[in-house]
């Protein structure tokens, strides 16, 4: 056999580049229905949003007329948005400590149990499985002046009764707390996944070396390590919180006199019931800016700092 | 380097002996277990209380003193009440059939996706990711407004496809499976494509089945999502026959404005009552569901 | 500096007992190092005399007092994990500062906004500072006091961990495999770092391992422990020279010691594969045997040569041969009934040795030889004599 014949190499097509052609192929076909999707449900309603924002709209109007960046300076100025943006706020800075101080709480007490922690854990997770409406209207009937077994300790307590959705004082709090019910277990069970995941021979080294009690513990290993996590529960009840309507819509429908009323539940009186379309584009507008706000934001600012 | 001098006598701690320190540990579990009881009534009150309230009798929810265990039971008229003056179980029907369908979409949409983008080199990938992650930090409540204007044009409002539409794209279905896919070892797709397998068949019939925990998780966080949203179906449908459970339940306190909550705690059972029984069954699932989300 | 004693120390986790009435003696400034497979519970013990386990029975004293009621940072021990088990959210700097900042400030001073206010907190850090910086220096990690240890090498997080440890000035070092983690290089460098910084602060190292390499070449003494109890006690050379089980012989050496069945023969010598061995045991005749006998200890020659006088021949097959280099590891087959086979090393191409059928003859002298009575356990010198004919004729079992 000559030399030649034996290292003749017969020609293929390079299969390379075929099944690169074939992965490409395949690439933009698997993810044509998402972006589709995308672009049907994200981008195109977010330019007409933007569209919508400059004019001055209404749902079956005729004519519409170019407004420019009047209905921002509007909102700016409109005492019922702004009362709805700080009544949000004010909800938020409520919701916020008490949902990620409790679900803390409990899931620290809860991580060394070993008989009763799955127990607790059912209990605790259950408000977040069960329908907001109807609990909310349970809570309605617990918190009623006369009727209600909250109001009843307090009577027999020695107190006044405290009409917590009737007085325009307490709706808010009240709506806070009912709103930290349902989500605390929640909570829960992402600290609780965050504490497993903290090497336990560091909580032995810090006792070697001198961390006696339990605060000395929480401040020294458990706090720093619990970084991401935080975080993580931070950014996703402040937004929860944000995005506060059912409450409002099922039982005070921003009442009374609009103590309660919260962004979300203004932008669906301009927009569902009002029809001023241009106008509730203008408030879902800044309404996303406060939620990218809260999760953007956050998380590159608190992200470095988190990380070991 | 000499040998370093004994240190001075470390500062006189008290001695923990036997009794004290069993003492000691008696004290802080009694104390944690006091705060988790509290905490546990709490959260559970309204719960026995909805379930209590249900089954008694006008006379006894008005009265003015209270007992917890009612004296005369009124369940079955409560709960025929409810029953009859709404179309509950129509609405808890609802739910299902919108949960079932936007889960379905869901998961047949984002896994090639989320396959594509972990797996695959396409162009606009890079582009189709960040615009994933754009997708994840917009509620619905965003896109509601022309959603609702568009479907109201095409006349497509008071269906069941309206109050699903807008779900059919979970980005965060597509980012979760991402991470998934992205650990699955590549020597198992080479293999499967040496054997001859085309792309789809090594999605569905290769890949899929190993992520069946993470799609697991995702269904359960769907469908306690959906089943217990408000929002959209309050702006897409005004039919009742077609109301899903939140709304169902929004209906009748209208109808009933608060007077009578034997069978408003009756309906806000027959409500709640299939997620929390889903719950306690598949606990382990739910459970690891929210975990996951957590661990982005 | 302070000897470490353990007087009837047992551990059990319900019904199983992990570890049983441990008796052991530790010197002042001695380095003791807990050897053994996974599972025999050298950990559970070192953790028993951190305090970061508590005994079922019995008792720890360290420097003669008894510690049982004392938390672990009362005890005066320090602690090297085998994960380092650094802070991670700290720098250097402050890793190696927490024992002593723990010890110094009380709640108030550390908390962390309150403890601005503290003047008594001003004065202290400083203190702290230097001898942080002493200990650095010492350990020469000074220009890593910044980083934190996610920057770290494995070797300098060791370090890291070590200068943890030594700021304390314990009582007593307790290390949990500290070098397991390295790799095979680093391991070795460590070892004799490890051992320079023992003859340099003169302190007690607790030391445990499974590496038997570790054991022999760093320790005053070397325990093998196995389920739970001390198999042996002693220098390295002891446990090298006379294992006092089967389990010892096999633990400790490379290439592992080769077993060989054997018995007690009919004039109370040793027999071995039908042949009567030089060596008498006070054992009843027909009482089943080990004998032991390390690869470094066995000759190889050619098949059929006379071996040297004195010396025990067998015959076999070369079955492989592994080229270190240096020297060869040889597996012969030996022809019995119950197909033995024995591995030895020598320094010479095999080649050399075998035949054309690959014969080779393996010889070794009665007095390597470890004879371990049925139960494993070695056969007590004075059980023992060599036989009085030194004269003998060598024996060699022709193959079949």
């Amino acid at each position: 056999m000559s030399v030649s014949a034996a290292l003749a190499v017969p020609t293929v097509a390079p299969p390379r580049n075929r099944q690169q052609w074939l992965e490409r192929l395949a690439g933009i076909g698997f993810s044509s229905p998402a972006f589709l999707l995308l672009v049907v449900i994200n981008i195109a309603p977010l330019l007409v949003l933007l569209y919508l924002s400059f004019t001055n709209y209404e749902l079956g109007a005729l004519h519409t007329k170019f407004l420019g960046l009047d209905n921002f300076r509007k909102a700016v100025a409109d005492p019922v948005f702004r009362r709805s943006l700080g009544n949000t706020l004010v909800y938020v800075a409520i919701v916020l400590p008490l949902g990620v101080g409790l679900g803390l709480l409990i899931a620290v007490l809860l991580h060394s149990r070993k008989r009763t922690r799955s127990f607790y854990e059912v209990v605790y997770f259950l408000p977040v499985t069960s329908t907001l409406i109807a609990m909310a209207t349970v809570w309605q009937f617990l918190l009623h002046p006369s009727l209600g077994p909250v109001n009843g300790v307090l009577r027999a307590l020695g107190f006044h009764e405290i009409g917590f959705l009737s007085e325009p004082a307490w709706v808010l709090p009240t709506l806070a707390a009912i709103e930290v019910w349902h989500l605390v277990g929640f909570n829960m069970v992402l600290f609780l996944a965050g504490l497993s995941a903290i090497p336990r021979d560091l909580y032995e080294a810090a006792e070697i070396d001198g961390c006696r009690g339990a605060i000395d513990r929480f401040l020294t290993i458990t706090w720093p390590l619990l970084g991401p996590t935080t975080m993580f529960v931070v950014v996703t009840t402040s937004i929860t919180a944000f995005k506060v309507f059912d409450t409002v819509a099922v039982i005070t429908r921003g009442g009374p006199m609009g103590s309660s009323e919260v962004l979300l539940y203004a932008i669906y009186l301009e927009g569902y019931q009002y029809f001023h379309m241009g106008y509730a584009a203008a408030l879902t507008l800044v309404f996303l800016l406060f939620v990218l706000a809260f999760s953007v934001v956050q998380t590159f600012v608190l992200d470095r700092r988190v990380h070991y | 380097m000499a040998t370093l001098p004994l240190p001075a006598a470390p500062r006189a701690a008290q001695p923990i002996t036997p009794v004290s320190a069993l003492a000691r540990r008696a004290a802080s579990l009694l104390i944690v277990h006091m705060v988790l009881i509290a905490g546990a009534i709490v959260i559970l009150l309204p719960f026995v209380w909805m379930v209590i309230t249900s089954i008694k009798s006008p006379p006894e929810i008005f009265a003015v003193d209270f007992s917890l265990w009612p004296k005369h039971f009124n369940g079955a008229e409560n709960y025929g009440n409810a029953l009859s003056k709404v179309p509950l179980l129509r609405f808890a029907l609802n739910g299902l059939i919108v949960c079932g369908g936007i889960l379905l979409v869901q998961v047949l949409v984002a896994v090639p996706c989320a396959y594509a983008l972990a797996k695959l080199r396409f162009p606009g990938r890079n582009a189709l990711f960040a615009l994933v992650l754009l997708g994840l930090c917009i509620p619905i409540q965003v896109p509601a407004l022309p959603l609702y204007m568009g479907l109201a044009r095409l006349g497509l409002l008071n269906t069941y496809f309206a109050i699903m539409m807008p779900f059919f794209l979970s980005v965060f279905a597509i980012f979760l499976f991402r991470q998934f896919f992205k650990g699955y070892p590549d020597e198992i797709i080479h293999a499967a494509r040496l054997d001859g397998m085309s792309e789809f068949e090594i999605v569905w019939r290769i890949v899929v089945p190993s992520a069946w925990p993470a799609i697991a998780a995702f269904s359960v966080f769907s469908l306690v999502a959906h089943w217990n949203d408000l929002y959209w179906p309050l702006i897409v449908i005004s039919d009742m026959n077609l109301a899903t459970p939140p709304l169902g339940m929004m209906f009748f306190a209208d109808a009933e404005s608060g007077s009578n909550y034997g069978a408003l705690t009756a309906a806000a059972t027959v409500l709640t009552a299939p997620l929390v029984i889903a719950f306690l069954i598949a606990r382990r699932r739910f459970i690891e569901g929210i975990t996951m989300t957590g661990i982005k | 500096m302070a000897s470490v004693e353990l007087k009837g120390v047992g551990k059990s986790f319900g019904n199983v007992e992990v570890l049983s009435k441990i008796d052991l003696d530790i010197a002042d400034g001695e380095f003791l190092t807990l050897v053994g497979a996974s599972g025999c519970g050298k950990s559970t013990l070192l953790r028993i005399i951190a305090g970061l386990e508590v005994q079922s029975t019995g008792s720890v004293l360290i420097d003669g007092a008894s510690v049982d009621h004392l938390r672990p940072h009362e005890r005066r021990v320090a602690m090297v994990f085998q994960s380092y088990a650094l802070y991670p959210h700290m720098r250097v700097f402050g890793n190696i500062a927490l024992p002593l900042v723990m010890s110094r400030l009380n709640l108030f001073e550390r908390l962390p906004l309150l403890r601005a206010l503290s003047l008594r907190r001003r004065r202290i850090m400083p203190e702290i500072a230097s001898e942080v910086q002493a200990i650095a220096e010492q350990l020469q990690i000074a220009a890593l006091l910044d980083r934190r240890p996610a920057q770290l090498s494995g070797g300098q997080r060791q370090r890291v961990a070590l200068g943890r440890a030594m700021v304390r000035r314990p009582a007593a070092f307790l290390m949990d495999e500290p070098l397991s983690n390295l790799d095979a290089k680093l391991r070795v460098h460590m070892r004799s770092e490890l051992a320079d910084l023992h003859a340099r602060l003169g302190a007690t190292f607790i030391y445990v391992t499974h590496d038997q390499v570790e054991a022999m070449t760093m320790s005053n003494r070397v325990a093998m422990m196995d389920n739970g109890a001390i198999l042996q006690l002693g220098r390295p050379s002891e446990l090298y020279a006379r294992p006092a089980s089967v389990k010892v012989a096999q633990f400790i050496g490379t290439p592992a010691i080769n077993l060989l069945p054997a018995r007690v023969g009919p004039q109370q010598t040793v027999e071995l594969f039908g042949l009567d061995l030089p060596i008498r045991v006070r054992r009843p005749a027909g009482a089943q045997l080990t004998l032991g006998i390390r690869p470094e200890s066995i000759a190889a020659t050619p098949a059929g040569s006379p071996p040297r006088s004195g010396q025990i021949a067998l015959v076999g097959r070369l079955h492989r041969s592994e080229n270190l280099g240096a020297e060869h590891i040889l597996h012969v087959d030996l022809a019995t009934p119950s197909s033995g086979s024995v591995t030895c090393k020598v320094a010479v191409d095999p080649d050399r040795l075998v035949d054309a059928a690959r014969n080779i003859a393996i010889a070794f002298s009665p007095s390597s030889c470890h004879v371990f009575d049925a139960d494993g356990w070695r056969v007590a010198e004075d059980d023992m004599q060599p036989s009085i004919d030194t004269d003998f004729r060598a024996i060699s079992a022709v193959g079949s």
